[in-house]
């Protein structure tokens, strides 16, 4: 392989060990990729090209030496969320203009004493809070992955059992991309575009309604986000402090455990990060799943969900039973309500977090005639209209009068929906095998979504119950639809359970192969 | 429940947002779309559920009470946008 970009983490790792290949040239490699790649997809807001070299440098000493850390000189992507010292940290919004922390975040601290080095800071919804990439103050990012022309026949593009590389067409066929740009999903939509197109190794991503299974199902990536408490959230600007996790994007899934390993930690700073040592998550990959019982949820199959997905999901069934698994057919009858449920949870607690954007500590300041006239003016000007709205929301449902009826029946409901799941748990269900979104990438600037915000927020049906309830879920690629898009497949597991997901997905990744978009870019 | 333009006014005033006429219309009209979603949640019989109050269950980490940081004055007033002497900015508060 002559792409140093190509090659997964897990490849980069032993060529590393191995002295085949330095740091420093697979740094590079990236670097020049994102220099070609991003003036047209906008995954990154910033590329610290000279920290990634003195980081990789660093790293090919260790390396040199025999003792590199678990990602020695693996270069990553940041989500924009994540705090890095001295490094641009703004949630892609206006309202943080210039802020450059004093500080780094557990997690990517984590990361860099694992020996991983830095690309650069990745796009993403402001404040995490959209599910198209398109509310990031920088602007859209846009899918590597395109439709395929509409009359052109899509030749089968998934090999049984070799878990080789597919590209999306295959090879002979000669198929014609459509040119209409297509959203990578969101919020970690840098992410999962950067992923896919080969800008960094593995990327650093945040969930809090779908935010990394929604754009990797939409890439076909790997992304999972892990139980709640399993990473810590300091240093991760808040969004909706008790449903925000940070998780990995990745090329397979055997470098999204890899990732997740580095990534996790029990930290006295949260006090929410649980007190449990972290599994090694690769040492499960490939172990047999014969026996493990699988739950199917009646309720996830949902009016006007494309046939593509249906059949996907029967593939999907059809791929774990194969392998030996139980499938058993379970209720989760509070489903439905999850979504109504999380647009009051969320955008109250983002109401109370975002207060403190007002001009005085960082950021933006917009001058009043007084205090007040201040932030009012600062908060108008930085705050996007997706952001203003959620604000809006939250405000008034804790607001005198409204707390009971919404955010206190909110809460209620979502104790509900927790239930539903730890009575399938306790039933003896290992895993439970969903779709990961009601549909494939739609387009930039969809007029549906736009005119509509609670059609955009139909995109996490699929993936809010998780966040609701707490629990690890992982999006893995599982196919193509009828235009040459990517789909996903979600497993839900039990809390801390995060082995049997990366089990489970590896067992759906052999049988689907993997996917990669033709490059135009 | 739905909003009309003056809680609109009044709910922005409280979120500390300054809206003009036409950003209030707008968001009436955006506001009330969520707020008919979210109203299927009377449907459901929650008599009897205590809310959720923690997702995991788990103690609250306790720590000594104690100083363990501090002397970072310089690195806390950085990113400010006006600042004198490590000290925040603002415009006049009392008169």
């Amino acid at each position: 392989m002559s792409d140093l970009t190509h090659l997964t983490i897990s490849e980069a790792r032993a060529k590393l060990r191995g002295r085949e290949i330095s740091a420093a040239e697979i740094t590079e490699a990236y670097l020049s990729a994102i220099a070609r790649a991003n003036p047209v997809l906008n995954a990154y807001v910033t590329v610290t090209g000279d920290k990634a070299r003195e980081m990789a440098k660093v790293s090919d000493a260790k390396l040199g030496k025999g003792d590199g850390g678990a990602l020695e000189g693996i270069p990553l992507g940041i989500k924009d969320l994540f705090a890095t010292e001295g490094v641009h940290t703004q949630a892609c919004s206006h309202v943080l203009d210039g802020f450059q922390p004093r500080y780094e975040s557990t997690v990517t601290s984590n990361l860099w004493a694992d020996g991983a080095v830095m690309l650069g800071k990745l796009n993403m919804d402001e404040f995490a809070m959209g599910s198209s990439n398109e509310t990031s103050y920088y602007g859209p990012v846009i899918n590597p992955w395109r439709r395929s022309r509409l009359d052109t026949v899509v030749t089968p593009t998934t090999h049984q059992g070799d878990g080789g590389f597919v590209s999306a067409g295959g090879a002979k066929t000669a198929r014609t991309l459509d040119n209409a740009q297509l959203v990578p999903g969101g919020s970690s939509g840098g992410s999962a575009s950067a992923v896919a197109a080969f800008l960094c190794a593995g990327a650093t991503a945040t969930d809090t309604g779908g935010s990394i299974r929604q754009p990797a199902a939409f890439t076909g990536t790997v992304g999972i986000k892990p139980t709640y408490g399993r990473c810590s959230r300091w240093g991760v600007v808040a969004f909706a402090s008790s449903l925000d996790q940070a998780g990995p994007i990745a090329r397979d899934v055997r470098d999204a455990a890899i990732l997740l390993k580095s990534m996790a930690s029990s930290d006295r700073k949260d006090t929410t990060s649980v007190d449990r040592p972290v599994p090694d998550y690769e040492a499960v990959i490939g172990k047999p799943i014969k026996g493990m019982k699988v739950g199917i949820p009646k309720e996830y199959r949902v009016d006007g969900m494309p046939e593509d997905i249906e059949a996907l999901w029967q593939k999907g069934i059809a791929w774990l039973k194969d392998a030996g698994a139980e499938i058993v057919d379970i209720s989760l009858p509070h489903t439905k309500y999850a979504l109504p449920a999380y647009y009051i949870v969320a955008p109250a607690e983002a109401s109370s977090n975002l207060a403190r954007y007002d001009g005085v500590r960082y950021g933006l300041r917009v001058p009043g005639k007084d205090i007040v006239d201040m932030y009012e003016k600062t908060r108008a000007a930085g705050f996007g209209r997706e952001v203003k709205r959620r604000i809006m929301i939250g405000t008034y449902v804790l607001s005198a009068g409204y707390y009971d009826a919404y955010y206190l029946q909110a809460q209620k409901v979502r104790t509900l929906i927790k239930r539903d799941f730890e009575i399938v748990f306790a039933a003896g269900v290992d895993v439970i095998l969903t779709p990961a979104t009601p549909s494939a990438a739609f387009g930039v600037a969809d007029e549906d979504m736009n005119a509509d915000p609670v059609k955009m927020y139909l995109n996490d049906i699929f993936t809010v119950t998780v966040n609701m309830a707490g629990l690890p879920g992982i999006s893995v690629p599982a196919g193509l639809d009828g235009k040459g898009l990517p789909l996903g497949l979600q497993l839900i597991g039990r809390p801390f359970d995060e082995e049997t997901l990366f089990q489970t997905a590896h067992v759906i990744e052999q049988a689907a192969g993997r996917f990669q978009p033709d490059k135009w870019w | 429940m739905s909003v009309d333009l003056q809680t609109v006014k009044r709910v922005a005033h409280l979120a500390r947002i300054a809206v003009s006429e036409q950003d209030a219309e707008r968001m009436t009209g955006e506001l009330n779309a969520i707020l008919g979603f979210v109203e299927q949640l009377n449907e459901v019989d929650v008599s009897g559920v205590e809310p959720m109050t923690s997702v995991t269950p788990m103690e609250m980490k306790k720590r000594q009470d104690m100083i363990t940081d501090g002397n970072k004055a310089v690195d806390i007033v950085a990113n400010a946008p006006a600042t004198e002497e490590n000290f925040f900015l603002v415009p006049k508060v009392v008169e």
